[in-house]
């Protein structure tokens, strides 16, 4: 869970299983994966038959394995990276009716991707059941140049793009899916105090 | 009185100074001295002749330059301007409000002629003569909200009104003290003022928002904000806080006088007809601590403010640094004489 | 602040558009331009019936564009009436004058939505009057299912069908048709919303309807119109000026504390805005909350009250005014 008095991040409140719903499209990772196991569970016998999995991650092909027995009858779709996983969600978001409902759980990133790319189909981001799992990782736009740092892990960071040093502000975007870095030493360059690994 | 229009920078060589009238029309806005903070809100009607609150929009000397100045500001990044598709409504609104006042409030500088949806524009300070089809985009250089925002000093955001909240989805932005349009475009009440220290506890929110959602059309409201910043410089914004922010260490008490200085936010809410938006106007006002002094009152209250602020405020408005320089050299003008009520000078 | 700022208008045209339903058309007492407004939006129309005050609430149906005047429809509640409805029919007529509110929208719709889907019953048509304007205006998908008891009885199914074509279904009741909601709603584009209005049983329907259908609450709006409900007379104590207010039984809250001369703060009368709530500091009685506003957490807390709809059953209460 993501405690937070941060008002401009989302509330992952955990998923529940709409049971109104004709389909279910579910994207995860690897961690929230058990949390979509847990949603099964919670659910009538045929609330699986109607879902769609799409993980999103590099998975063993142990792992993968389990993954499809631990989520069957859902129709399950194993996507090598969290991009992939976006574009295939899209694809399938272009022909999709009323009457389903979007589930996301994993990391931050992973949720907020889901939201960010549902709201151009008019998905409304508090329609999305959310459930936060596995590590605190960020992704962070420099308020400079623009520029997103993945899988950040740290706080001051380094922006992947033009190397300032950035604090990572509690502010969040959901549109660009992303929290806010600022400069941290623009007032004293180079008084930069040490990373922290908060966001582990 | 006609308004003649300075030639100044807020870059650079930083030659913006306020004439003596100016000073005197200054929206202090510290009502006692002691800092407190309120949501102060107040009907936006019509306010004495010569005063910032005389017209809807506030043009003063300074307008020709500060356009100038939010020009390049726009070419240098043209993210300070956006707008989401389904705004363009709040926009052909907004250019509505803006021209429609301006033409009425300042016959001598704007002409607005209107037949049916040709509009016919004419801004004297700036040279322009332009003719569109209301409601249609093409007839214009700009989208309607850029078009009108690259002729009116001040901040501008609209906000849409959905589900019981407003959505911060189009704003024109180049002289904000320290917020980023393109990172909060889209966000709702509550999440752009994510940032803000102590207010969201007391509730001051979501009392405002429910004020807010329930403006009517024809009843705007307004209050003041403040901060200071180093030098008359417009463009505060995050995005170029590597570029001002070492001003901030440059105050001493030699140059504390002339420095810093104290800007002042005249924000004005309106609810706009045809798309049930609310335009937020932000129209700022900066003067240097040696201008402000030249007003005794003022002279003697500022230093107390700055005195009694919470320290969480000092460190959202960024004044750490150089509050402390700023008091020791403001005391000077404080002969400890009680001051009157109100912002106003004597 | 409490309540509005007023503008006089002059009737300018009655028609009588379905059996009971009239449509009024106001001008400005000076012929001066009336404000634009949004689509969905409502004005509160005063009416002074012998020494009675009432403010009702109408969509406005005209186009949002039009400033030369604001139309209306009034459906003749009958014996149900607290009376609005029946002195405009009776006693309202071309010339009369009347104060209005400026327009105010509590049921916009959703500028970021993919598709509109309108579902009217009876009076219930009036607000999509306007919004079908502005949507058509935007080039906006939308489609309109509209059920009548009969052609006498529906107003302007001609004139909407010739407007909008294909996109306006109209259903009879006397012919046994009913609207197919679940059809509808079964085959329509992702981020398309939902809109109904009409009586309450019809509204409860339909957000059904969808909630089974699988539909986010996120897509479902609806409006209703309903003057307060009447009860039993009970006493308000007013805890700041320690005064004590009777409500008669035909009388909201809000109505009994402006008879008395009480400030009271207000803006839509209909429960929906949120204007008028206010704290509730002890109660003996149980609260009849009739509002659209407050939420189940706060009416199970049982600190709030919208004075202009909702009323105890019994006893007393005293309130933070």
């Amino acid at each position: 869970m993501t405690i937070s008095t941060i008002k401009s991040r989302p509330i992952y409140p955990g998923l529940s299983p709409d049971l109104n719903a004709r389909s279910n499209i579910i994207v995860c990772d690897k961690a929230g994966a058990a949390a979509v196991t847990e949603l099964f569970s919670r659910a009538d016998a045929t609330f699986a038959k109607r879902s769609t999995v799409f993980i999103a991650d590099a998975l063993q092909e142990t792992e993968a394995a389990t993954a499809r027995k631990d989520l069957a009858p859902a129709t399950l779709e194993i996507l090598p990276s969290l991009s992939a996983g976006i574009v295939r969600l899209r694809e399938f978001l272009d022909n999709a009716p009323m009457g389903l409902r979007l589930y996301a759980a994993g990391t931050e990133p992973l949720i907020g991707s889901v939201v960010q790319a549902a709201a151009d189909y008019g998905i409304d981001h508090l329609s999305i059941r959310t459930e936060h799992r596995g590590s605190l990782m960020r992704r962070v736009q420099c308020v400079h140049c623009k520029g997103f740092t993945e899988n950040v892990t740290t706080n001051p960071v380094t922006c992947s793009h033009c190397g300032l040093t950035l604090f990572v502000r509690d502010h969040y975007s959901r549109r660009l899916a992303a929290f806010q870095g600022v400069c941290i030493d623009a007032e004293n360059p180079g008084d930069v105090p040490p990373m922290e690994a908060i966001y582990q | 009185m006609a308004l003649i229009f300075k030639d100044e920078t807020f870059r650079d060589d930083f030659t913006y100074k306020n004439s003596p009238a100016t000073i005197r029309r200054f929206p202090f806005p510290f009502i006692e001295d002691q800092y407190r903070y309120s949501v102060n809100i107040e009907p936006h009607t019509p306010g004495p002749k010569g005063s910032v609150y005389e017209f809807t929009f506030d043009i003063d000397e300074h307008y020709v330059s500060e356009m100038r100045d939010r020009a390049m500001v726009l070419q240098e990044d043209p993210g300070r301007c956006q707008a989401l598709p389904h705004m363009m409504t709040a926009q052909w609104d907004m250019l509505e409000l803006v021209m429609v006042s301006l033409a009425r409030d300042y016959p001598d500088l704007f002409t607005l002629h209107r037949d049916g949806a040709h509009w016919h524009w004419i801004n004297k300070p700036l040279n322009i003569d332009q003719k569109f089809t209301f409601g249609e985009v093409n007839s214009l250089p700009y989208e309607p909200m850029e078009y009108v925002g690259r002729q009116i000093q001040g901040d501008f955001s609209l906000q849409d009104q959905r589900d019981g909240q407003l959505w911060m989805d189009a704003g024109i932005i180049t002289s904000q003290a320290d917020w980023s349009l393109d990172f909060d475009v889209g966000m709702n009440f509550f999440e752009w003022h994510a940032p803000v220290p102590l207010a969201h506890e007391a509730g001051v929110f979501e009392r405002a928002l429910k004020f807010l959602l329930n403006m009517q059309i024809g009843q705007p409201v307004r209050r003041l904000n403040w901060t200071m910043t180093i030098n008359p410089r417009l463009d505060t914004s995050p995005e170029n806080y590597p570029k001002w922010g070492k001003d901030r260490t440059t105050v001493t008490p030699e140059n504390v006088g002339e420095k810093v200085h104290l800007r002042v936010e005249l924000q004005g809410l309106f609810r706009l007809p045809r798309s049930n938006a609310i335009l937020f106007s932000i129209r700022g006002y900066l003067m240097s601590l040696e201008q402000i002094v030249t007003v005794p009152k003022w002279g003697r209250r500022l230093p107390r403010v700055l005195k009694s602020l919470p320290p969480e405020l000092i460190e959202y408005k960024g004044l750490a640094r150089y509050r402390q320089t700023a008091i020791d050299w403001l005391e000077k003008y404080d002969d400890g004489a009680p001051t009157s009520p109100g912002g106003g000078p004597d | 602040m409490s309540g509005f700022p007023l503008r006089r208008v002059r009737v300018a045209e009655v028609e009588q558009v379905a059996a009971r339903i009239k449509r009024f058309r106001f001008v400005d007492i000076d012929n001066a331009p009336l404000s634009q407004f949004s689509g969905g939006s409502h004005i509160s129309v005063v009416m002074h019936s012998g020494d009675r005050l009432m403010r009702n609430p109408y969509s406005l149906m005209g186009s949002p564009t039009d400033t030369s005047s604001y139309q209306i429809s009034v459906l003749h509640c009958g014996a149900d009436s607290r009376g609005g409805s029946k002195f405009m029919h009776e006693n309202v007529a071309v010339g009369s004058e009347l104060e209005i509110s400026q327009p105010l929208n509590l049921f916009p719709p959703v500028r970021l939505a993919k598709k509109h889907v309108l579902v009217a019953g009876g009076i219930g048509i009036t607000p999509f009057m306007s919004m079908m304007n502005e949507l058509d205006a935007l080039r906006s998908d939308f489609e309109l299912h509209y059920g009548v008891r009969s052609l006498e009885d529906g107003a302007y199914c001609k004139y909407l069908q010739s407007r909008y074509g294909s996109r306006v279904n109209v259903y009879r009741q006397d012919q046994g048709q009913m609207i197919p909601l679940d059809a509808i709603l079964g085959e329509q584009r992702l981020g398309t919303h939902m809109y109904v209005c009409g009586p309450k049983p019809m509204i409860d329907w339909a957000l059904q309807t969808a909630e089974l259908q699988g539909w986010p609450q996120e897509n479902l709006h609806s409006e209703q119109f309903s003057a307060p409900p009447p009860g039993k007379p009970f006493v308000v104590k007013l805890a700041k000026s320690g005064r004590e207010i009777a409500v008669k039984g035909h009388q909201s809250i809000l109505e009994a504390l402006e008879e008395h001369g009480v400030d009271a703060s207000f803006l839509c009368r209909g429960g929906a805005c949120g204007q008028c709530e206010t704290g509730v500091i002890a109660c003996d009685g149980y609260i009849d909350h009739n509002d659209h506003f407050l939420s189940e957490a706060e009416r199970v807390g049982g600190k709030k009250i919208m004075i202009c709809m909702s009323r105890i059953q019994t006893g007393s209460i005293t309130l933070d005014l």
